[in-house]
């Protein structure tokens, strides 16, 4: 198992070295001059100059990789080019924001559609499972803008209950806090949610046919029994495995969420970005996303087969 | 009745269709709609997508405007008429593009293994290592938004999860023994290939098809809807729920029924499928 | 007669949905203390009625008419609380697969007293002590720690063996056992055989014993039910089934078993040179230190219009032996010659002519056919690519083959789905013969059908070998199958050859302590095999192969 891990992580690190060069890659490849750029058109030929220097623009691209990934890890991210602030200043805020939204959604999320999924595995085939289904198989084909825009229409614009955009600052109390985040963590929760249900639904329902789980039933244990005892045991591994997923597959949701209820997070930061086409802090923002990215999908890797009943041992 | 073994693997899912349902026939007439209204419509539509028709942005629904205008004072139904074209048009030929690139990489990583398939593999994993609404950013950062762009990253970003399924599907098959006899007598690669392989695949990689169209739909749409997708004047339906975001606080529906758009055909296209596949339902996770 | 137990009458179980019935007006009954068998070959409904003694049908099947009382309780009947009061308590079941029917993720011995657990009949204990008593009863080993274990950490034979003992904690009054030895190597039928048979002696519970091996059934049966196409064939003691059946169909069943590898046709007079040769070939998985050896050093010489018999349980190397000769495994040392001359050891260093001369025939002919294709495009395609004939000359070609295995031209239009597991075994023959072949190498190719199919099908492939002076090399795991058939017989364990030679001497006078034994558990429809059988393996655990050893190679 040990060893498992160790040449999993290692996978997962070779594969964010690999990003890391695309990432750095795709900065190189913006056309023009970058530090033309910050400077705007007006600027003299001595402080463009200056700026290449201090930006270190002249070294060779292996030599600044090298510096780039090291100020990564070292959490020296570099300057933005719009607002000249150092990036390690603009990010943790925001960062801390869209993890408080994650965090929230997963512990809203995970429970509820765990829950669920078991509820119509144990009623499979009856009028509740089938309409819950429909139900959920539309939630998890909707894109997330409509929940979200179908939210505020409702609680912000309709019913006045809650506020459309959530503009967290640091003044706010918890109150206000939980208000503004209602409607995010609500939208998010309902996306992953549905997902998640589905899959336990499946999970468990596919475990249904297995020649083991009819013993159990020719045994004379009950249907609750069935499913919580004989099934679930074999689906803790599969679902550990669903849920990180989901939870990874988060991320298209935050950035989506965080632009409609104006959410001053990291997603919403790289958007801005984009559209300014500011290379490191798209760089930053990316590195980050990919980092969680590829750490929970071997977390999902891991558990999965951590939780694999065959690899159980007597003694 | 004793000794019926089911086969296993992902074939164990076998497809099977099923009596028509009512929720299958909705969800096919809601995709032939929206396909023939992309096709035929436009050219009997009275307005232009692009004329401005109104002083007034968001009027309400009218005699002449049935589903009111937009921001800007356009014709809405028009709009989203021809932004149906737009949406159907780059998801099919990003799903096209993503299952030619992935199905035909799959089915020769499954046959000849070794080093192609290890290199496939790897270069595979980093693709799905990626988050891809974020490969979408930094790619559109990179070259602008367009349409084109749009057909090439969503085809992209999915051309590895194609690939995945594809190599999964024929690894199935390439250990059955009709497989080996055809090599063995010495059949050629093509002809294993897309003679033995692909019509054996035919059902699934469909399915996927399905499914996967309903993704990019949804991938391009989170991108428009960003404001990185088509762009203005003409819009997709992700765009025009944009585009028209501001008249939701005034409590107009414009931005509303171009989601609900969306919804009804990734609804369709997600129900086709579950009607149509596996009993266990929910095979697939939208990724 | 004693008390009677279990009454099914004009049982019919069909698809919930409608359509036709899989079980139709099944009526017989079995007393206390009695076993009653159910035979009949796959399809004929045999396990859907073992499974309505337990109130139990399978997923989209649907109880039609009729009754099954179990104890006085109709089970067909009975509401969800009822049916588990008398599941595992009343009324218990042994399935076919037992490596299947354990969950995973348990400790055995808790699944094992489970029963007792769920009707709270005794503290947990005394469940556990009552299972030990009965794991020694039925000889596993160690039995006061080997229920620590999990469903992986144990063979098939114990499996099976850990089920019973979950199947009689409870001291049931009917025990279901579902084709409980089916799944087994010869050997360790003949263990899980034994055991069942203790475990049923002096016990007052009735049973239900479904299979599709006439002889097994002899061993233990008191009546026998004969079922087909989901209806009542013919029943009565088992005795009189046996010895006097008024129906032709049971007949038919009993004269395939005697009939069983006889040969008709005649052989040639005079021995040609041999064709095929393998000359002390190793094959083996791995490299280097760490390779296995799946074929040790064996040699074989196939002379045309002779078969060569390979016989060997799971795991003796003989599938590998075949794969080796057509080229999908290289010997690691050793050399194949073909009328000679040295053949490359991989298929692809192979010309195109050494591939067409020798042909393999595949297992399950389910795999061996490309579902989506007509047999007619499966068949043409090997004579295209072979011999680049014309449509035309196809389409003669291939209603000629299809004659040859005695199938209709019509077979050409349909696809591998539309037809019966023997005539897909026909086309799985056809498809070998299209390449005018000198050589067929067949793969266990009846062990997925029926016996009376599968002795038309070996009756063919003998038939072909005599008239065409085709070199055959047959892969068996079945000795009676092939003792009448073969010229020579290679008897094959952990990869070497333990004994070989005229299939006569082989089966009447066996040199090896393995073959004995071998031979010796092949059921037989008269009444003393088991015990021959047990005495058999008995006398050899005192000869120089002690008993687990063989119980590891079976396994």
């Amino acid at each position: 198992m040990v060893r498992l891990v160790v040449t999993r992580l290692t996978g997962a690190v070779a594969v964010l070295l690999t990003v890391s060069l695309l990432v750095f890659a795709s900065g190189e490849a913006l056309p023009g001059d970058v530090a033309q750029l910050m400077l705007g058109e007006g600027a003299s030929q001595e402080a463009v100059a200056q700026l290449r220097q201090q930006l270190q623009l002249d070294r060779p691209a292996p030599e600044r990789y090298l510096g780039w990934l090291g100020g990564m890890v070292s959490g020296d991210w570099g300057v933005s080019y719009t607002t000249r602030r150092p990036i390690s200043e603009i990010l943790p805020p925001r960062l801390a924001n869209t993890a408080l939204l994650t965090v929230l959604t997963v512990l809203v999320a995970v429970p509820v559609a765990l829950g669920l999924g078991i509820l119509m595995a144990l009623f499979a085939g009856g009028r509740f499972e089938r309409s819950t289904s429909v139900v959920l198989l539309g939630l998890s084909a909707m894109p997330e803008f409509m929940l979200a825009t179908l939210a505020v229409l409702i609680f912000a614009v309709k019913l006045r209950w809650l506020p459309a955009i959530s503009n967290l600052s640091i003044t706010d109390g918890p109150l206000e806090a939980a208000r503004a985040l209602t409607l995010p963590v609500l939208t998010l929760s309902l996306a992953i949610a549905a997902q998640i249900a589905r899959m336990t639904r499946a999970t468990l329902v596919n475990l249904a046919d297995r020649p083991f789980i009819e013993m159990a039933h020719l045994k004379g244990a009950s249907r609750l029994r069935v499913i919580l005892v004989h099934s679930l045991a074999n689906a803790i591994g599969p679902l550990a495995n669903v849920v990180t997923l989901n939870i990874a597959f988060l991320i298209s949701g935050v950035v989506v969420v965080e632009t409609i209820f104006a959410v001053p997070g990291l997603a919403q930061l790289m958007i801005n970005s984009v559209s300014t086409r500011d290379m490191p802090v798209i760089e930053a923002c990316a590195m980050i996303f990919c980092c969680v990215y590829v750490l929970l999908l071997a977390a999902a890797d891991l558990l999965g087969t951590a939780f694999n009943p065959r690899l159980r041992r007597s003694r | 009745m004793s000794t019926t073994t089911a086969p296993t693997g992902l074939l164990g899912r076998r497809l099977r269709l099923r009596r028509p349902s009512l929720i299958a026939a909705a969800a096919g007439g809601i995709l032939v709609f929206w396909i023939g209204a992309a096709l035929l419509v436009p050219a009997l539509l009275p307005h232009s997508p692009v004329d401005f028709i109104s002083d007034d942005s968001f009027e309400a629904p009218s005699a002449r405007t049935w589903l009111g205008t937009d921001y800007l004072g356009r014709d809405l139904l028009a709009r989203l008429i021809s932004a149906a074209r737009s949406t159907l048009l780059i998801s099919f030929l990003a799903t096209l593009g993503a299952h030619l690139i992935g199905d035909t990489l799959g089915i020769l990583a499954a046959l000849r293994g070794g080093w192609l398939a290890a290199v496939l593999e790897r270069g595979a994993e980093v693709m799905l290592s990626l988050p891809k609404l974020i490969v979408g950013l930094v790619v559109i950062a990179l070259v602008g938004p367009s349409a084109t762009v749009l057909v090439l990253v969503t085809a992209g970003v999915y051309a590895a999860t194609v690939f995945r399924i594809a190599r999964a599907i024929a690894l199935d098959l390439v250990t059955l023994d009709y497989i080996r006899a055809a090599r063995l007598r010495g059949e050629s690669m093509a002809w294993v290939m897309f003679g033995e392989l692909l019509p054996n695949m035919l059902p699934l990689l469909a399915a996927d098809f399905a499914l996967r169209m309903s993704f990019s739909i949804l991938f391009m749409s989170n991108l428009s809807f960003l404001g990185l997708g088509v762009q203005p004047p003409m819009a997709d339906w992700g765009g025009l729920v944009r585009e028209n975001l501001e008249g939701l606080a005034s409590g107009s529906l414009a931005s509303v029924y171009p989601t609900i758009a969306i919804a009804s055909v990734t609804i369709s296209l997600n129900l086709l499928v579950d009607r149509w596949g596996s009993r266990g339902g929910a095979g697939e996770m939208r990724t | 007669m004693s008390q009677e137990l279990l009454r099914v009458e004009r049982l019919t179980i069909g698809p919930r949905q409608g359509g036709p019935a899989i079980v139709q007006d099944v009526s017989f009954s079995a007393a206390q203390g009695e076993i009653v068998a159910l035979i009949g070959e796959s399809g004929s409904g045999k396990t859907t009625v073992s499974l309505a003694a337990l109130g139990h049908a399978r997923r989209g099947l649907a109880f039609r008419a009729g009754s099954v009382h179990v104890d006085g309780v109709d089970m067909t009947r009975a509401g969800r609380e009822d049916l588990r009061r008398m599941r595992g308590r009343i009324v218990s079941y042994v399935a076919q697969s037992a490596a299947a029917a354990f969950n995973p993720a348990f400790r055995l011995s808790a699944q094992v007293t489970e029963p007792a657990r769920l009707h709270q009949s005794r503290p947990r204990p005394a469940a556990l002590a009552a299972a030990v008593e009965l794991y020694r009863r039925f000889d596993l080993p160690e039995p006061e720690r080997i229920g620590e274990r999990y469903v992986h950490e144990v063979s098939g034979g114990q499996l099976q063996r850990f089920m019973l003992t979950m199947a009689m904690i409870e001291q049931p009054r009917l025990i279901v056992f579902d084709e409980p030895t089916s799944a087994l190597d010869p050997t360790t039928q003949v263990e899980v055989l034994a055991a069942i048979r203790a475990a049923m002696r002096g016990q007052r519970a009735a049973a239900i014993f479904v299979s599709h091996d006439l002889p097994v059934v002899a061993q233990l049966a008191d009546r026998i039910v004969v079922m087909r196409r989901g209806r009542v064939v013919e029943q009565g003691p088992a005795r009189t089934i046996l010895e006097t059946p008024s129906q032709d169909y049971t007949r038919s069943l009993l004269q395939a078993l005697r009939q069983r590898g006889k040969d008709s046709s005649p052989r040639a007079a005079a021995r040609f040179p041999p064709v095929l040769e393998a000359k002390n070939i190793s094959v083996g998985f791995g490299r280097g230190d760490a390779a296995v050896l799946a074929v040790d050093r064996v040699s074989m010489a196939v002379h045309p219009g002779e078969i060569v018999a390979v016989v060997g349980e799971s795991g003796s190397g003989k599938t590998t032996l075949a794969h080796s000769l057509v080229g999908l495994h290289a010997p690691l040392t050793g050399g194949i010659l073909l009328d000679g001359v040295a053949l490359p050891g991989r298929f692809q260093l192979r010309s195109r002519d050494e591939r067409r001369r020798i042909q393999m025939v595949f297992q399950s002919a389910d795999t061996a056919l490309n579902p989506s294709h007509t047999i007619g495009q499966i068949l043409g395609r090997v004579l295209k690519l072979y011999f680049n004939m014309d449509r035309q000359a196809r389409a003669a070609r291939v209603r000629e083959l299809l004659g040859l295995v005695h199938l209709r031209p019509e077979h050409a239009q349909s696809k591998p789905g539309q037809l019966s597991g023997g005539e897909k075994q026909r086309v799985n023959l056809a498809r070998a013969l299209a390449a005018s072949p000198d050589v067929l190498i067949c793969d266990e190719v009846t062990s997925a059908l029926d016996t009376v199919i599968a002795d038309g099908v070996m009756r063919l492939i003998a038939t072909l070998c005599r008239e065409r002076r085709l070199g055959i090399v047959m892969i068996c795991h079945d000795l009676t199958a092939v003792a009448g058939l073969a010229d020579e017989v290679k008897v094959m364990r952990r990869g070497v050859v333990v004994e070989e030679g005229r299939p006569d001497d082989v089966f009447c006078a066996p040199r090896h302590p393995y073959t004995r034994m071998l031979i010796s558990s092949i059921p037989q429809l008269r009444a003393g095999w088991l015990d021959e059988a047990l005495a058999a393996r008995h006398g050899l655990e005192a000869s120089k192969i002690s008993s687990l050893e063989l119980m590891d190679t079976s396994e």
